[in-house]
């Protein structure tokens, strides 16, 4: 069980602990927060939790210190003059709810949209979809987990036409082979990687395959590593499954029994062998046959994947490839046999499930007629009031919109995308028009903010209450511990205040609302998931307090619980029950349900094949780098709270640029050079970290913008975020932006004088050995308690 | 036998509908998914080109291989005042207009492979049947995206 408390304080001096989940990624690992005199003091794992029996990553152990950051917002704020100034709460949200009122009587709902995050509760979710959907009546309902996680539903609505992992975090202990697809675990999900390592350092250590063009921590543990040339992940993808389907290395069984599709699969990849994905991805061929020999013969076959595949070209394509193996071996439904696609964000599940992101609420189908009626039952609202002619708007497209003028109304919870989003020129632009009424709320003045009309102060983790639930579907409730500091409120007050300011009701004249705390509003949702996948109508705040979290379905049938979804190849594939009919993996498209109902009457597994296409923004002589973005261990998102934990921001204080040592070695440039890295759309300044990346490509970390820096919201004279310099592309089928395939160029500016500020404890670790370690200190010293007693 | 006919039919009309996707892609640069997945699938009428030229030739018909040009100066300026008229709403009912467009030029090759394929069964020609049954789903996939994202972007700019 991993602690730390600060101050100097020991469990002695802690008045109560508070129970809570782990926020700052997304494995959901269960914690408890330490009080005293009303504030949080620190925080221990839970042993008791299924997900990481105590343990806790850096960012748990110490990001609770940014709660109490002295430039947390108090106050609402509201632009006067230009300039952003303080105000009430009255002032504020009557100008919020008396814009939105304007717009909609002068232009209507479609002129109003919202854009939400993965960071808030499920019961916030769950309202603000149903304020959106039900009760103003707008498409235009999308969170930040378009960045993260978009990828991995659309992808398992492809292969199982429904959201939903088929996967558990248990997969890990009994799997002979696990496979990570684009994805650095080591960093995005530590508790999770302590897992394996125990696996690895136990007797019968699975082998591990790791695909990824940085070395990273997994890439060093793995048996083979494979770095692809960006953006060719379909190809190495379709010669892994022509190699497993050529020599024979599937199910036969299952195959024909669950699923459909087998045929135009093989006939596809056919024409995939691995001597040609050498040549394109740029990976020896016999690694090629050697990692498909591997997952071949594998007896209890785990996948995982992440932004590797999500963030780069054909994101869906890709990540659909990786279902087809675990479906064509079988592998599926039982112990150490499962996927994850994983997730980005601590509650990104919840913003899927409970329709805040592009789907409708309990994966409801949005071209299905009769889950519209169903879900306006439960609202008690007109079906033709929920608008279902086409999926919600994702947040590119909306973009699209404020930019030709015909969304007005842009309402940003907890997301920053003045620094997340791709090509920010652009994206900074579109937000300061004078035409459009942005509203933001959040715990600190991000860069977006600073760009609003009226800024809603917010509380965060600790300071109210709610449930939310990680990838393997487990479901944790956070409990309030602290009042939140000066005027800020909880996200489900401000959302319920606007929607009785906009006097939203059903359609027999209530309140379209009908909950006022947390807990109704999980009630609400409960009635709302009955019958469907993700179905919570068994959980109960009660059933959650003391105890582990507790994995969805969780019905009167199976009151604790589901481990494994999709046991013996039953799916919720069902025309009439799924949540989706597919989509055409290069045009975007989607099935209707005549075709789906063809393809698939009786709801088996879908396996769809896709052919590989070259990424569209090529290397040049001006550009010759593959440029990549990415994260650290130590930073979360845009850092607006790991910047203000003194320990994380000492691992990684500022932003770096990788390259490898022969690109390095070619130009005469060392470690610590500070260089200028350039696309046709920007230029960011960084050091120079000569680290284990595949040659021609570049790697910039995303999480540096501009809050800690002079300008506040843009560069000031040289950029640093990463997202100066991508691209405004998407994938067709999931809708994600691409941040791994901008073409790229590098010039020298100075020599340097140390080495770049970059980790040397994670996928920057640097070439050269004489580079000083990252290392936490006193100020970091946290304390691991064995199960067989004693602490260290 | 007029197979040779209804070949060089198929090559001018799949060289036209890729010119079409192409302009589309270019008018539309502000539209980024429109820019880049009009490209993706004219390549697909491009690639029928070269094969039907290939095949072309064992019926009689000396066809180009070479598919017709990629965007010059115009298109580009094209490009260029699509960004420029980014900000404005007209752009949206110009992209309805353009998707019609090339439904209905898809919609024209798609008959065209029916009755190419029609053709090649009854003269019990394999390999062009072959080849009709590989680009035909092609040509249903352009039509279904020109179809799809009209769909999707109607409401927002017949309603706002």
């Amino acid at each position: 069980m991993d602690s730390y408390l600060g101050d100097g304080l020991t469990e002695d001096d802690v008045d109560r602990w508070v129970q809570s989940a782990t926020i700052l990624h997304s494995n959901g690992d269960g914690l408890d927060i330490a009080v005293k005199d009303g504030r949080i003091v620190g925080v221990r794992g839970r042993a008791v939790d299924r997900v990481n029996h105590g343990r806790l990553g850096p960012k748990d152990l110490y990001g609770w210190q940014a709660n109490h950051s002295p430039d947390r917002l108090t106050k609402p704020l509201i632009r006067r003059d230009g300039e952003l100034v303080e105000t009430d709460w009255d002032t504020a949200m009557d100008a919020v709810a008396g814009r939105a009122r304007e717009l909609l009587d002068e232009r209507g709902p479609s002129s109003i949209a919202f854009y939400t995050t993965g960071q808030l509760f499920l019961e916030e979710y769950y309202t603000l979809g149903l304020i959106a959907h039900g009760g103003i009546g707008t498409n235009h309902v999308d969170g930040n987990t378009r960045l993260c996680t978009a990828t991995a539903a659309a992808a398992l609505k492809e292969t199982f036409a429904s959201d939903g992992q088929p996967g558990s975090y248990t997969d890990v202990d009994h799997a002979d082979v696990i496979v990570l697809y684009g994805h650095n675990m080591a960093e995005t999900q530590t508790v999770l990687w302590s897992r394996v390592l125990d696996r690895l350092a136990g007797p019968n250590p699975p082998q591990v395959i790791c695909v990824d063009p940085r070395e990273t921590p997994v890439a060093r543990a793995a048996t083979v590593h494979l770095a692809p040339r960006p953006g060719t992940n379909v190809m190495l993808m379709n010669a892994l499954l022509h190699e497993i389907i050529g020599n024979g290395w599937i199910d036969r069984r299952y195959v024909e029994a669950h699923t459909v599709g087998f045929d135009e699969l093989a006939k596809r990849v056919r024409d995939y062998p691995p001597e040609i994905a050498a040549e394109v991805c740029h990976v020896p061929v016999e690694q090629i046959r050697e990692a498909a020999r591997i997952i071949g013969q594998a007896e209890r076959l785990l996948s995982t994947v992440l932004q590797g595949f999500y963030q780069s070209h054909q994101a869906t394509a890709a990540a659909v490839q990786v279902n087809n193996v675990n479906v064509v071996r079988g592998m599926l439904g039982k112990p150490g046999c499962g996927i994850l696609q994983m997730n980005g964000q601590p509650t990104a599940q919840n913003t899927r499930e409970a329709g805040a992101d592009g789907d409708l609420p309990a994966f409801r189908n949005w071209s299905n007629d009769s889950h519209i009626q169903d879900l306006a039952r439960v609202w008690n609202v007109d079906p033709m009031d929920i608008p279902h002619y086409s999926p919600p708007t994702h947040i590119m497209q909306q973009l699209r919109y404020i930019e030709e003028g015909s969304i007005r109304f842009f309402y940003v919870t907890a997301t920053n995308p003045a620094v997340s989003l791709p090509e920010l020129r652009r994206i900074r632009s579109l937000l300061s028009q004078d035409r459009l009424f942005l509203v933001v709320q959040d715990i600190f003045l991000s860069e977006t903010a600073q760009l609003a009309d009226v800024v809603l102060p917010a509380a965060t983790w600790g300071e109210k209450t709610g449930t939310f639930t990680n990838v393997d579907r487990t479901v944790h409730l956070s409990e309030k511990a602290v009042d939140p500091p000066g005027e800020a409120r909880p996200d489900l007050d401000i959302l319920i205040d606007f929607a009785r300011r906009l006097d939203l009701r059903d359609k027999d004249g209530a309140p379209l609302v009908k909950w006022s705390d947390p807990e109704g509003a999980f009630e609400g949702w409960k009635a709302c998931s009955k019958g469907r996948p993700c179905d919570y109508s068994g959980l109960s705040y009660d059933k959650l307090r003391g105890g582990s979290g507790i994995q969805w379905p969780v019905t009167e049938d199976a009151p604790d619980g589901t481990e494994h979804i999709y046991a013996d190849g039953r799916f919720w594939a069902q025309p009439d029950y799924c949540e989706s009919y597919g989509r055409d993996l290069v045009t975007g498209a989607p099935l209707d349900e005549t075709e789906y109902k063809a393809l698939n009457p009786t709801g088996r597994a879908v396996l769809k094949a896709a052919e590989y296409l070259p990424p569209h923004e090529l290397i040049s002589e001006e550009f010759p780098f593959q440029l990549i973005t990415g994260r650290t261990l130590y930073h979360f998102h845009t850092r607006t709270k790991t910047a203000r934990a003194p320990q994380l921001q000492a691992a990684a204080p500022e932003v770096w640029v990788e390259m490898s040592a022969s690109d390095a070695a070619d130009r005469g440039w060392a470690e610590g050079d500070l260089l200028a890295v350039t696309t046709p759309r920007g230029r960011v300044e960084a050091k120079l970290r000569v680290s284990g990346i595949r040659p021609g490509v570049l790697f910039l970390p995303f999480h540096y913008g501009y809050w800690d820096q002079p300008a506040g919201y843009e560069p000031d004279g040289h950029g640093r975020a990463a997202n100066e310099l991508t691209l405004t592309d998407w994938d067709p089928c999931s809708k994600q932006p691409i941040f791994k395939t901008a073409a790229a160029n590098a010039v020298r500016l100075a020599a340097g004088d140390g080495p770049a500020a970059a980790p040397t404890t994670t996928g920057s670790r640097p070439v050269a050995g004489d580079v000083p370690p990252t290392r936490g200190g006193a100020a970091a010293e946290a304390v691991e308690e064995l199960a067989t007693g004693g602490a260290r | 036998m007029k197979l040779g006919l209804a070949i060089e039919e198929l090559h001018r009309s799949e060289n036209h509908l890729a010119r079409v996707l192409l302009a589309v892609s270019d008018r539309h640069k502000a539209d980024h998914e429109v820019f880049y997945v009009a490209r993706d699938i004219a390549g697909w009428s491009q690639r029928h080109v070269t094969e039907l030229a290939r095949i072309g030739a064992d019926f009689g018909v000396d066809l180009d291989p070479e598919p017709e040009g990629e965007p010059g100066i115009l298109e580009k300026l094209q490009q260029a005042t699509s960004d420029l008229l980014g900000r404005r709403p007209e752009p949206g009912l110009l992209l309805l207009a353009d998707l019609r467009h090339v439904h209905r030029e898809a919609a024209g090759v798609s008959l065209d492979w029916e009755l190419l394929a029609q053709a090649a069964q009854g003269a019990r020609k394999r390999e062009l049947l072959g080849l009709a049954e590989r680009c035909h789903p092609d040509t249903l996939r352009q039509m279904r995206w020109a179809n799809a994202k009209l769909k999707e972007s109607a409401t927002q700019a017949l309603v706002s």
